[in-house]
């Protein structure tokens, strides 16, 4: 178990290493995501709170697409993965790391993202926050996933989209209802379990994606 | 070590090798040759585990990792150092004092000095060092070793072929593809030439 996290660990500062040094994905998914709300605001000047929480969720989703749709170049070019496949590490490891990297980038967008929307929109509950850290989990469980999977295809920026939005759309109804509804412990119960059932899977079958 | 009956690999429509027959005892070092399309980095992948055969029977009883392999990429990220590199296949590999390894291959290959430079910056030749290093790292039982002369100048040259003998003393087994079979000398003990499939 301690030489499993080592290899988690190992893989997820690498990937953060490698991100600090070629910034290609956190600054344009800031960009996106406040960029989206401004635009949003704008667009919908008489948005109520319902419309409000959509806007936001919606945001939410494209800004992790960009980062999903990035999460294995490093990979790819100059097919390092194979270099990651011969080691004798569990290739959940491998999964698992980029998940955490994933994850972090998220949150660093979301950390932007949420003050925008409290000075553009709607106060800031922890109802939201929570459901946005749920959200997170199971984004960044079926996303890195999916984006292994899109990595080996030819068609990978259209695949991505194509396999991930509809797998989002209880992460979408969870995320609003957690945001909106009278009793949003229902919901972030729904999202808990969604990342639950969807981290085993992604887990488990990440080795069937990277190897022939 | 590896036993292969009519080994055969397709890509699609494509056949990238049929029929080989082949095997490689402990020890021996194996010279595969012949021209580009041939086969021979499809041979040497699906040896390293990285393709399974789409027609006959492969037996590689090395686990992975003991297996060592140079590639046609480096198979290192641009936007770490050499050192960088190295020490995340330190650890994914667990090779125990990995710090002191690591410095002694990078000393050996003559990139001590390029140690702390972004890998993407590095010319091709020293990029083909660099993944000697990352393929020697762990002191690999069997070592497979894809066209290892691309890109290296005549000091590099020197220097794989002075790793290549060290390798050989070590009693370890080589696979090497090659299409410039007379840079080995008498060195392989045994050879095998493929043509297109």
């Amino acid at each position: 178990m301690t030489a499993y996290l080592s290899d988690v660990t190992a893989l997820a500062r690498k990937d953060l290493l490698v991100e600090l040094r070629s910034r290609d994905t956190v600054p344009a998914m800031l960009l996106f995501v406040v960029g989206a709300l401004v635009v949003f605001h704008f667009a919908l000047a008489d948005s109520s709170r319902l419309a409000a929480a959509g806007m936001l969720w919606i945001a939410l989703l494209f800004t992790a697409l960009l980062a999903l749709v990035r999460s294995f170049v490093a990979e790819r070019e100059g097919t390092v993965i194979d270099g990651l496949l011969l080691a004798p590490c569990d290739r959940s490891a491998i999964w698992l790391g980029k998940a955490l990297s994933v994850f972090a980038f998220l949150a660093f967008a979301e950390a932007v993202a949420l003050p925008a929307f409290a000075l553009l929109y709607e106060p800031v509950t922890w109802e939201l926050i929570a459901g946005v850290a749920l959200a997170n989990v199971g984004i960044a469980a079926v996303g890195t996933l999916l984006g292994a999977m899109a990595a080996a295809a030819r068609a990978r920026e259209l695949l991505l989209p194509l396999l991930f939005l509809p797998l989002a759309i209880p992460l979408i109804v969870g995320g609003v209802g957690a945001t909106l509804a009278d009793d949003p412990a229902r919901y972030l119960g729904f999202l808990a379990l969604y990342d639950l059932i969807f981290a085993i899977l992604s887990w488990a079958s990440f080795e069937y994606v990277v190897t022939e | 070590m590896i036993r292969a009956r009519n080994l055969g690999r397709r890509f699609g429509d494509k056949r990238a090798l049929s029929g080989v027959d082949v095997d490689v005892e402990r020890g021996e070092f194996l010279l595969v040759t012949g021209p580009n399309g041939a086969g021979k980095s499809t041979l040497l992948r699906l040896f390293a585990g990285l393709l399974v055969p789409t027609s006959g029977e492969l037996e590689v009883t090395m686990d992975r990792a003991r297996v060592g392999f140079l590639a046609h990429d480096p198979l290192v990220y641009r936007e770490l150092t050499p050192l960088e590199n190295l020490d995340l296949y330190g650890r994914l590999y667990r090779i125990p004092e990995r710090r002191e390894r690591i410095g002694m291959l990078l000393e050996r290959f003559g990139l001590w000095e390029a140690r702390s430079e972004l890998t993407g910056d590095l010319s091709r030749g020293t990029l083909q060092r660099l993944a000697l290093c990352r393929t020697l790292l762990h002191e690999p039982e069997l070592v497979l070793l894809d066209e290892p002369f691309s890109a290296l100048d005549a000091t590099g040259t020197d220097l794989l072929l002075d790793e290549l003998a060290r390798l050989t003393a070590e009693r370890r087994t080589l696979v090497v593809s090659s299409h410039q079979p007379e840079r080995f000398g008498e060195r392989p003990t045994s050879r095998l030439a493929l043509a297109p499939a």
